[in-house]
């Protein structure tokens, strides 16, 4: 059973409908009584960091996430909140990771051209971990963000908008990418199936 | 690198397909959901339903069937027709679609940008922008090009833009049905002039078309969308996209 952490982040039906093709059970939850009996957890998230942060205080799930044990993947913002710090809202966020997340504003000096929000298909390369297992190196993701994290030695994949940042992160069992593997294809969909077997 | 995106268009009335598509050999023709699934399959970067049901019950069904798409595939897409208040649009999003495209509901009440922008973020709002060129000026129009209104397209686009449009999609009216290209310069012109990725629409009748109006030296537009070349089989998409990938343009491939 995977649990997917209710904090009312916007759209959760694309998340729901991929594992449904995958055939896997889950339930939408943010009670911790429920989260805690599930094998797997997902983080998913649409919306700004400081009202997902407020929000996930208020329902009593910092602490929980914090102290998992199960597999857990943060989906975009999901995985911005893993980080340190986001620029968003300029609120401290789990901090599993050490990065910071910033608005690719920062990088419009050295390339003023760039289109924010970074949005359609990009690569992910540098790939490291099992949740990249059969997925080739260069493989094209679905991306809508306007922040980015930046890379640490927990960084499991590297996609270049403007400038380098993570796509992916992982230390232990926590996991994060920035792209949408709901909505990248084939190839994302094999990132959740490898999710489900880590 | 961030790739140009190719997508194809479809016409919704009561929940099916207007057009057949000839060439998909599918089992059900005018089931969209079937023909979602085979552009997927072909490559397609995203999709774009457009429903012009004119009754009740057609909306209705639109939004269910927006429901059985995203249960199917795994690429984004954007609905459109008809969308004219920010329920319109929440329906059709807690359905599953990822984006929303508003037209005529924008240019009588351009604050329904903001509204839909403020509640389900900007990256789900497309703002479509029909127009027409009248003696060198880009008048804009609604109702499929059927109305003036008194809005200019590049003062309209930068407006939607600051009022939290995530995506311009411009068809310029002279150029949709003509098969004779896109209308190049004014899309270079909105690339330029806007943060925000541009979509092309409007007059696509072949392949070179398509990389005329992607090529930085041409339209570079961000996306290019296209409905009859892709349903009648004039262009496939593999074969689009090895083209556009030949010639240098970042594709995903």
């Amino acid at each position: 059973m995977i649990g997917i952490i209710d904090y009312e982040a916007g759209n959760i039906r694309s998340v729901e409908n991929a594992l449904k093709r995958l055939g896997a059970d889950y339930v939408l939850s943010h009670d911790t009584d429920i989260l805690s009996d599930c094998d797997r957890l997902l983080l998913p998230g649409v919306g700004e960091a400081r009202w997902a942060m407020s929000e996930l205080g208020k329902k009593d799930l910092i602490g929980f996430i914090r102290g998992t044990q199960k597999p857990l993947l943060g989906i975009c913002l999901g995985m911005q909140l893993l980080c340190s710090w986001s620029e968003e809202g300029d609120v401290d966020c789990l901090g599993i990771f050490g990065n910071k997340v910033r608005h690719f504003r920062s990088v419009l000096s050295v390339n003023p051209g760039l289109k924010i929000p970074q949005m359609g298909w990009n690569n992910i390369s540098s790939l490291k971990t099992d949740l990249f297992e059969g997925v080739p190196d260069g493989a094209f993701m679905y991306f809508v963000h306007s922040y980015f994290a930046d890379i640490s030695e927990d960084t499991v994949s590297v996609t270049e908008y403007g400038i380098p940042f993570s796509s992916a992160l992982r230390r232990g069992n926590f996991m994060g990418c920035q792209f949408h593997p709901e909505k990248s294809g084939d190839a994302g969909e094999r990132i959740l199936a490898n999710f489900l077997k880590i | 690198m961030l790739t140009k995106r190719i997508i194809p268009c479809l016409d919704i009335k009561d929940g099916r397909t207007v057009k057949g598509i000839n060439f998909l050999e599918l089992k059900s023709v005018g089931d969209p959901v079937e023909m979602a699934a085979a552009y997927s399959g072909q490559g397609a970067d995203e999709l774009v339903f457009l429903d012009i049901s004119a009754t009740i019950e057609g909306r209705k069904a639109f939004s269910e069937l927006v429901e059985r798409i995203a249960l199917r595939i795994n690429i984004p897409f954007t609905v459109g027709g008809g969308i004219s208040t920010v329920d319109d649009a929440a329906v059709l999003l807690r359905a599953g679609a990822d984006k929303v495209s508003i037209n005529s509901a924008a240019v009588r009440n351009p604050f329904l940008i903001s509204d839909i922008a403020s509640r389900f973020g900007a990256q789900c709002v497309v703002v479509a922008i029909d127009a027409k060129n009248v003696d060198g000026v880009w008048k804009v129009t609604t109702h499929g090009g059927s109305r003036f209104s008194d809005l200019e397209l590049f003062s309209w686009a930068r407006r939607a833009e600051s009022l939290g449009a995530g995506e311009i999609l411009f068809t310029s009216m002279d150029h949709d049905g003509t098969c004779s290209g896109y209308a190049c310069a004014e899309y270079s012109r909105l690339s330029q002039m806007l943060g925000i990725p541009v979509i092309a629409s409007g007059g696509a009748g072949n392949a070179d078309h398509i990389m005329e109006v992607l090529s930085p030296s041409g339209g570079n537009a961000d996306a290019a969308l296209a409905a009859s070349i892709f349903h009648y089989g004039d262009v496939r998409i593999p074969d689009l996209k090895r083209k556009l990938e030949g010639c240098g343009i970042p594709i995903r491939m």
